[in-house]
């Protein structure tokens, strides 16, 4: 990562696809300026991007903090801690918290912005209309912080909204403890998400229906279907190659049940049979108990699944006409 | 247009203007019952009761947050972080963006699989952490901005953006003896208004949301940022709840601590936190939805 080359300033300034040089050097040289903007760019996404990604050779070691830098230091273990976690009594309920919590947010939190988008397009009345867009995508911008403080709010037995409601129609006669509460959880956490991002994940797909030709829906109206028709045979298939792109770069994240919403949300300790997934569990073991070669692995072991998984996604997307970049 | 409407179809509106009235009142609701248990009595609000309206009405709980002096001092660290992060990071991308854009860059593919190849591997949150500690920045307040200054999704969104600039400009100006770094400051940046808008907003959103990455950065309570001290009250109040239920002689030894507080003075904190981006959603509402789509349809 040399970054003398630009130092000099050549005679020639202005660069052109012109130039054929045949040494690297001089081809380098003559376009200076362009490669000064693109060079700092590279070297942060180098440091911040890829000096992590060699630190994962820490995970066939036993780290220690005090080699520091001089990772070299650290004894070889080969799969050691791979191993350890495989075996794991945690390992079973880790793999099945992160699959059911992220297909839930899958089946749920995918379709609800669709589902959104089309009621909002039936709606005439405009100010109705703004108000509820205006209102749907506030959530998004708030931190997950924020979220969870309402929930728990809401949820509260100290005045929460839900437990005063559901006291005052007579079908509770002491308020519950919801987030203290195993069964509960998972509605819980969906909910949140899907309160949190439904009017703006519905963004582009209302951008999607609006694309659409009305002169489909003047045919339709013609032939006498009704609005619930043209829903299913016109607006729905209108949309769905977008829908589909989406839906394809969903499953490249399958993997990621979530993060901040789980550590936030699942304060109590009570909730870990069910709450623990694989990235709050690196994070427990690693930054809590210091045991960071064995977290370095199983953070190496989700990485890899991702990659997979992305991989696969990008696939379909350009099989199906739409490369994701 | 025929206007006439069906049975079947006036039912199925009234379900729909139903359904999207009590989406929009749960969205609502949430912050309007913050708002009311902010400005009620603390000891009141343990009564219960508390829906839309305060039932004793009182400023308390904000002269308390806004004479706290750990909170003063987060909040201004958040805005000093979202500022400064965000212009850093916004001119930072875009002179990267711009540089990728030109056609004769050497080695410009191998710029790009560089740059996107992150988005697929990262080497995760413990080897960042390490890394992070031997560079020497935990606790300094460059965490907050160096290691985000260059965001690989919002340099794809810039460089598309760019391309779609007409080439006569840009062309124009270079003939006209402009070198690339006047063309990028004098031609593309002014012409590059919404985009810059929408990615600013968002970059200045992750910014004055992040609670995590003070979280485990920084020790040094001056440095905290106001999420994180929000955070770290919840949590003080939830274990209060917790320890509470299990030992009721705990409490008392509890609430005297000073990281206890009342429900009502939590939300007033809540919404001291969450008002700058209430304040400013109005105005930049156009902003988003606009750099949504500019971000996920492309070209």
């Amino acid at each position: 990562m040399s970054q003398s080359a630009p130092k000099q300033r050549p005679a020639t300034v202005t660069p052109g696809p012109r130039i054929h040089s045949s040494s690297f050097l001089r081809r380098f040289m003559k376009q200076w300026d362009v490669q000064l903007m693109v060079i700092p760019g590279v070297i942060l996404v180098f440091i911040f991007s890829y000096l992590p990604m060699y630190g994962v050779i820490t995970g066939f070691m036993d780290y220690n903090l005090f080699t520091g830098s001089r990772i070299w230091e650290n004894p070889w273990v080969g799969f050691k801690h791979f191993e350890a976690f495989f075996n794991a009594p945690e390992f079973e309920r880790l793999i099945r918290n992160t699959l059911v919590i992220s297909l839930l947010k899958f089946f749920i939190g995918f379709p609800a912005p669709i589902l959104l988008a089309l009621m909002l397009n039936e709606v005439r009345h405009m100010f109705f209309k703004r108000t509820v867009q205006t209102l749907t995508y506030l959530p998004h911008f708030l931190s997950w912080v924020i979220v969870a403080g309402l929930t728990m709010s809401m949820l509260s037995t100290e005045n929460g909204s839900v437990n005063m409601l559901l006291k005052s129609v007579g079908l509770i006669n002491e308020p519950i403890n919801f987030l203290g509460m195993k069964e509960y959880f998972w509605s819980i956490l969906i909910s949140a998400n899907v309160w949190k991002e439904i009017g703006f994940n519905s963004i582009v797909f209302m951008a999607a229906i609006a694309g659409i030709d009305p002169a489909l829906y003047e045919a339709a109206d013609i032939d006498g279907a009704s609005k619930f028709k043209q829903i299913f045979n016109i607006t729905l298939p209108s949309i769905m190659p977008v829908v589909i792109i989406f839906m394809i770069l969903a499953i490249g994240n399958l993997v990621n049940a979530g993060f901040e919403d789980i550590l936030l949300l699942a304060t109590n300790p009570v909730l870990r049979p069910v709450s623990d997934v694989i990235d709050t569990y690196v994070y427990r073991v690693g930054l809590g108990t210091h045991r960071y070669s064995y977290a370095v692995a199983i953070g190496l072991f989700k990485a890899i699944v991702s990659v997979t998984l992305l991989t696969i996604a990008n696939y379909m997307a350009r099989r199906s006409g739409n490369s994701l970049w | 247009m025929l206007k006439r409407i069906s049975f079947g179809d006036k039912v199925m509106l009234a379900v729909i203007y139903v359904l999207l009235g009590l989406l929009a009142f749960s969205a609502l609701y949430p912050f309007w019952n913050a708002v009311a248990i902010s400005f009620n009595v603390g000891v009141d609000t343990s009564k219960g009761g508390i829906t839309f309206w305060p039932r004793q009405f009182t400023l308390e709980n904000y002269q308390v947050i806004l004479q706290d002096e750990r909170l003063i001092n987060g909040f201004m660290i958040s805005i000093a972080r979202t500022v400064v992060g965000t212009a850093t990071s916004i001119l930072m991308t875009a002179i990267v963006a711009y540089g990728m854009t030109r056609s004769y860059l050497y080695g410009r593919s191998f710029y790009m699989t560089f740059f996107i190849f992150t988005l697929y591997f990262s080497g995760g949150l413990i080897p960042t952490y390490l890394l992070i500690r031997s560079l020497g920045l935990m606790d300094t307040f460059l965490v907050f901005i160096i290691p985000s200054m260059v965001s690989v999704w919002n340099m794809i969104i810039f460089r598309t953006f760019f391309k779609g600039l007409p080439v006569g400009l840009e062309e124009s100006a270079h003939i006209d003896g402009c070198s690339n770094w006047g063309t990028f400051f004098r031609i593309v940046l002014p012409l590059s208004g919404p985009v810059i808008a929408t990615l600013a907003l968002l970059t200045a959103v992750g910014h004055w949301n992040d609670w995590f990455l003070p979280s485990i950065y920084i020790t040094n309570e001056d440095l905290l940022p106001i999420q994180t001290i929000l955070r770290e009250t919840l949590n003080a109040n939830i274990k209060t709840a917790q320890s509470s239920a299990i030992d009721s002689s705990a409490l008392a030894l509890i609430e005297s601590s000073k990281n206890t507080s009342s429900k009502s003075l939590t939300m007033a904190m809540m919404i001291v936190v969450t008002a700058p981006i209430i304040l400013v959603y109005p105005f930049v509402q156009k902003y988003f939805v606009k750099g949504v789509l500019v971000g996920s349809l492309k070209e």
